[in-house]
């Protein structure tokens, strides 16, 4: 018999039964709830008159309604002046007050994006099954956790029973070998992923993500590509557990500590799979191969590298993605042809639960130390993940070195991600973002995202177009 | 939970692959702490001329002559014929919840993204996935008929075409069930509890450390 894969292991060890049908009750250990997928399941719990099946299982913050203007931000959940926003936060406050849920307030230090307050506070382990109302959820996989994202009717499920129920899915093994160059990052790695398979070629599948490039990447870098395994279609995305994860979860406050991290290590040290696991779809790609990736359009797979050109719909064979091109082209003002270089800047976002960590501000910092934002760019905004992560900028000095380039330095929360709260695009404006989307609307109404990594979307702002980090980290004589 | 046994209606068009959740319903919307309410919504930034706010009276707002579901012809549709991975990105069932209160029942595409299809069976909104041939086919009989209506049988798992031809689809056993009897998951699934407990206990003494860490 073949061995088990990554994913194989962690169902088989959450499942507490499989029906007939070939659904199965998979047991849930970490929920994270915050403001917006919520409100409609504590209300069916409350209808329904259940409780939380298991309270300790829960953690909630709100994110994406949360002003990151430090002036609103400093008057709490009633300061936001949204009225509709507040309400939404209000609603979690007193949710979370009612069925006795632990919650990370909007200015309490472990306050942040739900998918960097996660790992960072050991709230999501190795070895874990992680839900939560919000498809990024996939990002904690990067522990070697099986996680995806729910709908607020699995939400309130999972409240109720600890289950979810699912079908198993299939095993889908990216592999990234070789090394990667100066100046390409993990959401090179990944975007250069969805540019191979498209924003459907991982639906049905769980996505192992392998190979030399990926053992020797950081937890931060993992977590990146991790995040964007929905992007590519998978409901989850996952690394096996190394001395990296272990050198990365131990100490973390809620991290399993004395005896029990010992007995933790070796269970976490079988998560992996096995030599001779066999997968259903194996993707290859060279780390030498992968730039610095830019999309241009409006699905995370109309991505190129920054040195290539926007591309021609004329070149489609099939109709129904031509016409997907030409559509793109003509909502983000693009031309056929056109160099990727050329595409001038309007906004700047640095951010999101894909990059937001302190070593995507780093990265940041360490290209805007010392320059100026172009005068072109409106606004570069800069959003932490984390109050944790914040304050690490800062006691770094990076918030300086931000504000000194003309940068904004702001609180955390999801800000122009999803442009929830104030942070928007205006109609037609280009953004060089770090997000993880850009379709129509997503930043803003008639806004054009484009998703890059932190290092490219400071180069950006400093040089008021796309330019490659690479060459212009050498002027710089950075490394 | 709405049943869904057999529903005839008329088709509209969704003619675009990889249709995305932000487009079926753009965030601002989200902030509602409600179920109910998305559908005047529905695919606002193509419906309107004009950028949607929440609490706004849509009937007040200017309309895209060109968006196909402002059509008259369309009126009243209950049937969508999408393409492509259609509902990909957010795992928002504010999606599934526009579509429904717009008044759709069943959705016709080559395929779906994953969470959004698990998302409409939790409604009662039934995806159907159905051959690209048939799919290419069926959006030209609908442009080529004013008027076209699909019926869809759940029981038999077949969509009908007006001139009674069937079309079989696949649909998943427990699923099926859940639906044609309208059941709430939460209470099929306590029906389990003593399992739940019996792992729980057994994952508590194997792995003490995922429990009662926060509090
Ligand atoms: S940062 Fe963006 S993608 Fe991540 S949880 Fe917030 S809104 Fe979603």
């Amino acid at each position: 018999m073949a061995g088990q894969t990554l994913y194989d292991k962690l169902w088989q060890d959450h499942l507490v039964k499989s029906r007939e049908d070939g659904t199965a009750l998979i047991y849930i250990d970490r929920h994270l709830i915050h403001e917006v997928t919520s409100p409609q399941a504590f209300e069916g719990l409350r209808l329904a008159g259940r409780k939380p099946w298991r309270k300790d299982s829960l953690v909630a913050t709100p994110d994406h309604n949360v002003p990151s203007e430090a002036s609103e931000r400093a008057g709490g959940v009633a300061g936001i002046r949204d009225e509709v926003s507040r309400i939404q936060v209000q609603t979690l406050d007193e949710n979370c007050r009612d069925f006795d849920v632990v919650q990370f307030g909007i200015n309490e230090p472990g306050q942040g994006i739900v998918h960097v307050i996660g790992p960072e506070t050991g709230a999501t382990l190795p070895g874990m099954t992680v839900v939560c109302g919000d498809s990024h959820t996939s990002t904690h996989g990067a522990l070697g956790a099986l996680a995806h994202g729910i709908g607020t009717s699995e939400v309130e499920h999972v409240m109720a029973t600890q289950c979810l129920i699912q079908k198993k899915m299939k095993n889908m093994l990216v592999r990234v070998d070789g090394v990667l160059g100066r100046g390409v990052t993990a959401k090179d790695v990944v975007l250069a992923i969805i540019g191979k398979i498209g924003t459907a070629g991982g639906t049905g599948y769980a996505i192992e993500f392998g190979g030399e490039v990926m053992r020797n990447m950081s937890m931060e870098g993992r977590m990146t590509v991790c995040n964007m395994a929905i992007e590519a279609g998978a409901r989850a995305g996952m690394v096996a557990v190394d001395q990296i994860t272990l050198d990365y979860v131990k100490d973390k406050p809620y991290a399993p500590k004395g005896a029990d991290w010992d007995r933790a290590v070796a269970a976490w040290s079988q998560l992996h799979s096995d030599d001779d696991a066999e997968f259903d779809a194996v993707i290859e790609l060279r780390g030498e191969e992968i730039e610095p990736q830019v999309s241009w359009g409006t699905s995370p797979e109309m991505v190129v590298a920054v040195s290539a050109q926007v591309p021609d719909p004329a070149a489609e064979a099939d109709a129904t993605k031509r016409a997907g091109v030409e559509r793109a082209l003509e909502y983000m003002g693009l031309t056929a042809g056109q160099k990727i270089t050329d595409i001038k800047l309007d906004r700047v976002f640095i951010g999101s639960c894909t990059n937001s960590r302190i070593e995507d501000l780093r990265a940041a910092a360490a290209v805007a130390k010392g320059q100026k934002k172009a005068d072109s760019v409106k606004q570069v905004l800069i959003v932490p993940g984390s109050q944790a992560v914040k304050a690490q900028a800062e006691k770094e000095g990076l918030d300086q070195i931000f504000i000194d380039a003309g940068f904004e330095w702001r609180e955390p929360s999801c800000s122009m991600c999803l442009a929830m709260n104030a942070d928007k695009l205006g109609a037609g404006e280009h953004c060089a973002s770090t997000s993880n989307r850009n379709f129509e609307g997503r930043q803003g109404y008639g806004g054009r995202t484009h998703l890059v990594s932190p290092g490219m979307a400071a180069a950006a702002a400093i040089a008021g177009h796309f330019v490659d980090v690479r060459e212009f980290a050498t002027q710089l004589e950075i490394a | 939970m709405k049943a869904f046994t057999q529903h005839k209606g008329l088709a509209a068009p969704m003619d675009r692959a990889n249709v995305d959740t932000d487009l079926i319903i753009p965030k601002q919307f989200l902030k509602s702490i409600k179920r109910t309410g998305f559908g005047p919504n529905l695919f606002d930034e193509l419906r309107y001329l004009d950028e949607g706010q929440p609490g706004q009276d849509c009937s007040q707002r200017p309309l895209n002559p060109e968006f196909p579901l402002n059509f008259p012809r369309y009126q009243g549709a209950s049937v969508l014929l999408a393409r492509k991975n259609f509902g990909c990105g957010s795992s928002r069932e504010h999606a599934p919840w526009a579509l429904d209160d717009h008044g759709f029942r069943a959705i016709i595409a080559p395929s779906f993204a994953d969470i959004f299809f698990n998302n409409c069976f939790k409604n009662g909104l039934l995806p159907i996935v159905l051959d690209e041939a048939i799919v290419d086919q069926l959006f030209e009989e609908m442009h080529a008929q004013e008027g076209y209506e699909l019926t869809i049988d759940l029981e038999k798992q077949q969509v009908v075409k007006p001139n009674g031809e069937t079309i079989d689809f696949e649909v998943d056993a427990f699923r099926k069930h859940c639906l044609l009897n309208g059941l709430d998951d939460i209470g099929l699934t306590l029906e389990d509890a003593d399992d739940i407990r019996t792992y729980e206990a057994k994952r508590r003494e194997q792995a003490p450390w995922l429990f009662d860490a926060v509090k």
